[in-house]
């Protein structure tokens, strides 16, 4: 009733190209971008901000690496836990070595570094295919999280074999180390997200995009039409793998505040990334988001909101619970919609337009 | 030059200086290598029927090793264990092609790939919630697996030989002439191949997919068991187990994931492999590089041929 594009006249052509064609979801983004970056640090508490809202960001830019380069580039990768080990790596050797510089900068910067990473174990990309090609980036996961753990270079000769988070500041308030208050570290990574998600959107519908999609939908067709499989798929990996260097380092710093990486870039957060992409949404930044928040709040809900509603859960049991309940939601979601929440997210808009007609 | 020659002639130097403890690091690297092929060729008994990559191997036969220990310390005896387990396969096996599979027909690789991810989750969350997180004793002796081990005067030194290990090797190659043999001469072996093929083919000769499906998940099952037999038979029965399917992973992409031969020379070649690199090349490097170079080794091999060493010859059309 209220989402209805009648009487909106598109008058020059890249109006009808937006992003947002309808007034209406113009309208929606600006309330969710309000709401995120002025209502919840006023009404939010540090726990919500901490525990739900940091944790979500955080997964998102992650999903969305992944995305580019399985979603949109239809390369499967199993190696996104250690990208974005790269880039909390790389941030922390940029800031010790260059104090100075704003943290800001070396997060942003330290993609850089995976994405170079990154497009090295893309290489095999060309000539191997399928899940060929998703076994092939297990050997990346597996040799750089090697490479954490027994290259002690990466963490500065610690004794703890662990990144420590030094404190820096942003016009004189801490951003990241101890000091740091969960609204501050949550508005600088909020920053940070709508920042590398407007520029992938930009991406992904220019060119670049376009040819990542033609040669995710048949890679020699693709070939024949004059696209270059070589640099297309390269810069699928790098693209991705920075974004996942970004989110990485965002992690530690902005979230865990430091922590031993072997925990925090192993294997099973590759998959817990992918299956943030593939219930969200293959080929859909939206879908990272919903993926993101899904896979994040139902973990959290279990742990805290049972015991709240008077089902007393115990450590262990909450986590087998968990499992089997992520399990069937996997399932559940791949059977009723193998397109991910996105695809439900846009027939759910298609019905609001046509209401109360059926079509 | 040094770091030249430690790479490249030291290793060699030592093999040949003390060619017992090759023929023993050899001998685990077989015996690792038997135990890769195993979860391999649950893999690519399924992949071959139904061109679904199931994840959910490595947690089978964790469930399966599971179950028999469990139904065990009930006080079941240990034959009938086995026989209830293989109940319980069945049962699995059929509820995963009825609630997973059937309303997945058809749609890409990746996401019935994701499904078998599910079906992972559920699988750990159902198994730690009956059975508790704990390792658990394989019970090795009421199977009648022997126990102990030998040593063999050979080459100027002695090598041991675990008596599991060559139990293991036995039953493996057992079970591998026994898939061959009814992959090859019984009637369901044919209908499986046919699926192989071709689905559609296979159904418009009325070949029931769902029947096939479940059988080959049965079959999976089954290679589960004993392969969860074996491998907790060595060490304990743990949710620690499942990481060994990730080591299947670089034995499959090695022999192509559709040969049964190539899963077994992959396993072999991949375990060889890794035990050799950790033991003669490891120190350089400051050792634990059996994690990743058995993926070093698959990548090497894909490079030159990227379907495998054995798998069927990829050809795509526009």
């Amino acid at each position: 009733m209220f989402y209805r594009e009648a009487g909106q006249y598109k008058k020059t052509y890249s109006a009808d190209m937006a992003v947002f064609p309808i007034l209406q979801d113009r309208i929606g983004i600006g309330l969710i971008l309000a709401t995120a970056a002025i209502i919840i640090p006023i009404f939010g508490s540090n726990f919500f901000i901490s525990t739900v809202m940091i944790p979500f960001l955080v997964f998102s830019l992650g999903a969305m690496g992944l995305n580019i380069v399985t979603g949109y580039t239809g390369l499967i990768s199993l190696g996104t836990g250690a990208f974005m080990g790269v880039g909390a790596f790389a941030c922390y050797k940029l800031t010790t070595y260059f104090p100075d510089v704003n943290i800001i900068i070396w997060i942003l910067a330290s993609g850089v570094f995976s994405a170079a990473i990154g497009a090295l174990f893309g290489l095999p990309s060309l000539r191997i295919k399928g899940f060929y090609l998703a076994v092939a980036t297990l050997a990346a996961q597996f040799f750089l999280e090697w490479c954490f753990v027994r290259v002690p270079w990466l963490f500065n000769y610690n004794a703890s074999g662990a990144i420590e988070v030094p404190q820096r500041t942003l016009f004189g308030v801490a951003i990241t180390g101890a000091n740091a208050t969960p609204t501050v570290r949550y508005m600088v990574l909020l920053g940070i997200v709508v920042l590398m998600t407007w520029v992938a959107s930009n991406v992904l519908h220019g060119r670049i995009g376009r040819t990542f999609m033609a040669v995710r939908d048949m890679d020699i067709a693709a070939e024949l039409m004059g696209i270059r499989l070589l640099p297309a798929k390269l810069t699928a990996f790098a693209m991705s793998s920075f974004y996942c260097g970004v989110a990485g380092a965002c992690m530690m710093f902005l979230w865990y505040g430091g922590g031993e990486a072997s925990d925090a870039f192993n294997i099973n957060q590759s998959f817990n990334i992918l299956f943030m992409v593939i219930i969200g949404g293959l080929g859909s930044l939206i879908g990272c988001f919903f993926g993101a928040a899904l896979l994040n709040i139902v973990p959290i809900i279990l742990k805290f909101g049972l015991p709240a509603i008077g089902l007393p859960l115990a450590g262990a049991t909450a986590e087998h619970i968990n499992h089997l309940f992520v399990g069937s939601l996997i399932i559940f979601f791949l059977i009723v919609e193998p397109h991910g929440l996105a695809r439900l997210w846009q027939i759910t808009k298609q019905k609001l337009r046509t209401w109360p007609f059926p079509y | 030059m040094d770091l030249l020659f430690k790479i490249f002639i030291d290793p060699f130097l030592q093999m040949g200086g003390a060619p017992d403890l090759l023929v023993q690091t050899l001998w685990e690297g077989l015996v690792s290598g038997v135990l890769y092929a195993l979860i391999a060729l649950g893999f690519v008994l399924i992949f071959k029927a139904s061109g679904v990559f199931n994840f959910a191997q490595g947690i089978m036969v964790v469930f399966a090793g599971l179950t028999l220990v469990g139904l065990h310390e009930k006080g079941v005896p240990a034959w009938l264990a086995v026989l209830l387990t293989l109940g319980v396969m069945l049962a699995l096996a059929v509820a995963v092609e009825r609630v997973v599979l059937r309303p997945l027909v058809n749609q890409p690789d990746i996401i019935l790939f994701m499904a078998t991810f599910g079906l992972t989750y559920v699988l750990i969350g159902i198994g730690e919630f009956i059975f508790g997180g704990e390792p658990k004793q394989m019970i090795a002796e009421e199977l009648g697996l022997p126990r102990g081990a030998f040593d063999v005067a050979m080459l100027g030194g002695r090598v041991t030989f675990q008596k599991i290990d060559i139990a293991a090797a036995v039953i493996a190659s057992i079970m591998i002439a026994a898939l061959a043999v009814f992959f090859q001469y019984t009637r369901i072996g044919r209908a499986l191949r046919a699926v192989a093929d071709s689905h559609k083919a296979a159904l418009s000769v009325g070949i029931s997919l769902n029947q096939i499906w479940a059988i080959v998940w049965f079959a999976a099952g089954i290679v589960a068991l004993i392969t969860g037999i074996m491998w907790g038979a060595r060490s304990d029965v743990s949710f620690a187990l499942q990481t060994i399917a990730l080591k299947a992973l670089p034995v499959l992409i090695l022999g192509g994931f559709t040969s049964i031969p190539g899963a077994i020379v992959g396993g072999l070649i991949i375990g060889i492999g890794e035990k050799l690199a950790e033991f003669y090349w490891g120190p350089l490097v400051g050792g634990g590089i059996e994690n990743w170079i058995a993926y070093v080794i698959a990548l090497g091999f894909l490079m030159v041929r990227p379907q495998g060493l054995f798998g069927d010859k990829i050809i795509e059309r526009i």
